[in-house]
């Protein structure tokens, strides 16, 4: 765990948005993700956290690419994917694939499980046969934990949870360096979550993947990633290892979203002190000045409102955005 | 790029089976489907075992003979005194190689602009669907009255000018269908594993779309078998002795008070076969709705 896979800096993904104008149209940019940095490392599994609407996913697909960048740069393996384009764009996304949020939609209605999960090996490698990919997509089935007898059935056939690892599949058979799992578990009954995430690391453990985990739910990506970064309105807020994150947050954003996971023991959930989040999540298009955070913040000051906080390093693995994460919480 | 089948494995039941299933258990479908399969085979092979081929005058007989089996006129002659049921057989090879070719013309020119200008977009949408609403504006009519004048009376310039109007609607419909599959997820996830946008297209957006354009398929075909019988009827369409139903009933509708048999038989036959057409379309768009999925 010592080389870096990815490097993202400075990352920008901004949308025009159209917001009247009978025959020209003005357009306004929704910043969906606004200067975004962060390094994965070969097998480390990164936690990217928020609310709905924070460029969580948005980071994800911007970072294979599936999004057009406004500017920065992830470089992957040595080279500005941002810079890429047709084939050299398609040779280095080999090792990078996407897991998504909603089972049934990622599937092709009309294809059977085994040309879904089939897809990639004819897009890169047409020279394999017939026996050859079927050989391979059945020992993919195996180990995701399908039976390959159910090859030719189509995806309405299988439940949500088969449905995902379909997906899994599909993503794995390339034998990539890198997946984005773009919530891979929200839209999964909580009984399938554990073992769809149980699967994850399984995989990670025997190929030695890099994963970007996306999701809002924090216990899950507390289990499952070894840093933790927090996106709030497209910007970054805190970003972690695991351990120190969880044990002592230091931005209040994040504080209150941990707050806010509930302990299975009624006795402790009701004695716990809570930092509760006032408000709705402001318009992206409209972002606050200064602190993007500051309308919901606590400890929101004068300053707040003129300066954006600049990174501040706690420890060598610890980084947040905020002018007062020194002063205690009370 | 060819479908693996994997062998040995115990087959799934795909869309287009459940559709097919549900097809068959709508009776008015299939019973109109039966329906247009005997009237096709009648029309194609009918006229071999008929003593009386379409264009041949009974010279003793040159009127309109009411049914005469002796004569083997088993449905009567026109005021020429040709037989009857072997012009409307041939009338129907015609309507109905008119019906499907013109559609086809259409489906093709409609499924590739429709399925680029919707997944594309951008400035080749634009240009697409504004030369789309510029032909809209073309007066069907005069367009066929121009063409036949400047290159004569043609059975193939009428595919043309049918079919160029027909892939119109076709090409809105689905690119429409198109952008709402556009932003599923598994578009995403085929460009993801380094699908090309041709790949995409033909592999994943044309499957998803033909359970919507069939139906309309379906519902275009008899529109311009009544568009040819429209054109036929001003004396634009086939030209004589060739016929068609169009002008099998135009020929019958001058003769209605004399001899109702001329128009009757035709028009019979073209109705039945535009009824069942209608009611195969509603049922494969009962089969085919993904809404009950």
């Amino acid at each position: 765990m010592s080389e870096t896979l990815l490097r993202v800096r400075d990352l920008k993904v901004h949308f025009p948005v159209r917001i009247g104008g009978v025959f020209a149209g003005r357009y306004q940019m929704l910043k969906a993700v606004d200067g975004v940095s962060f390094d994965l490392k070969a097998g480390e599994t990164l936690g990217i956290v928020g609310e709905s609407g924070c460029g969580k996913s948005t980071l994800g697909r911007a970072v294979l690419r599936l999004l057009p960048t406004t500017a920065g740069h992830v470089v992957w393996l040595g080279a500005d994917m941002t810079e890429l384009d047709g084939a050299a764009l398609k040779a280095r996304r080999e090792n990078m694939q996407i897991v998504f949020q909603d089972p049934l939609a990622s599937l092709d209605p009309r294809m059977t499980a085994g040309n879904i999960i089939a897809e990639p090996l004819h897009n890169y490698h047409p020279e394999l046969g017939k026996a050859e990919i079927a050989a391979r997509v059945s020992e993919m089935m195996t180990q995701v934990g399908l039976q390959p007898s159910m090859l030719n059935r189509y995806p309405h056939e299988f439940s949500g949870g088969q449905c995902q690892r379909i997906g899994i599949a599909r993503a794995m058979i390339l034998k990539p360096k890198l997946i984005v799992c773009d919530e891979p578990v929200s839209a999964l009954d909580v009984s399938i979550r554990a073992q769809v995430v149980n699967l994850l690391m399984d995989l990670q453990k025997a190929f030695g993947l890099s994963m970007l985990f996306i999701s809002h739910d924090l216990a899950v990506v507390r289990h499952i990633s070894h840093r933790v970064l927090v996106l709030y309105l497209g910007r970054m807020m805190e970003l972690s290892g695991r351990e120190s994150l969880y044990r002592a947050p230091r931005h209040p954003y994040t504080q209150a979203l941990i707050s806010a996971v509930p302990i299975p023991d009624p006795d402790k959930e009701r004695a716990k002190p809570k930092v509760l989040l006032s408000g709705d999540l402001p318009s992206p298009l409209t972002p606050p000045s200064g602190c993007v955070f500051r309308t919901r913040c606590r400890k929101a000051t004068e300053i707040c409102a003129r300066v954006a906080p600049a990174a501040e390093l706690i420890d060598a693995d610890h980084t947040v955005w905020c002018h007062h994460w020194r002063e205690e919480s009370p | 790029m060819s479908d693996v089948i994997f062998e040995g494995q115990p087959a799934g039941r795909s869309l287009w089976q459940d559709a097919w299933h549900r097809l068959s258990a709508n009776k008015a479908a299939v019973v109109s489907l039966v329906i247009l399969i005997v009237i096709a085979l009648v029309s194609i092979f009918g006229p071999y075992f008929l003593p009386w081929r379409y264009d041949e005058i009974d010279w003793n007989h040159v009127e309109a003979l009411p049914p005469n089996f002796a004569l083997g006129h088993y449905l009567g002659t026109d005021t020429v005194g040709r037989d009857l049921l072997a012009r409307t057989l041939m009338g129907g090879r015609v309507s109905l190689t008119v019906g499907l070719l013109a559609t086809s013309v259409a489906l093709i020119i409609g499924i590739t602009v429709g399925s680029i200008a919707g997944f594309v977009g951008a400035r080749v949408d634009q240009a697409l669907m504004r030369f789309v609403d510029i032909m809209y504006v073309v007066p069907f009519t005069f367009l066929v009255i121009i063409l036949m004048v400047m290159f004569g009376r043609n059975f193939v310039l009428m595919f043309i000018a049918i079919g160029a109007v027909e892939w119109l609607t076709m090409a809105r419909i689905v690119r429409g269908q198109t952008l709402t599959l556009k932003h599923k997820e598994f578009i995403d996830a085929a460009r993801a594993s380094g699908g090309s946008t041709t790949n995409i297209i033909l592999r994943h957006i044309i499957p998803n779309v033909l359970g919507v354009v069939i139906v309309y398929v379906t519902l275009t075909i008899p529109q311009v078998i009544l568009f040819e019988s429209f054109l036929s009827f001003l004396g634009l369409g086939v030209q004589e002795p060739m016929t068609s139903w169009g002008v099998l009933i135009n020929e019958g509708a001058a003769e209605l008070e004399i001899n109702p048999r001329t128009l009757i038989v035709p028009a019979a036959f073209m109705t039945i076969t535009l009824f069942c057409f209608n009611f195969l379309g509603d049922g494969l768009r009962d089969a085919l709705d993904p809404n009950d999925r």
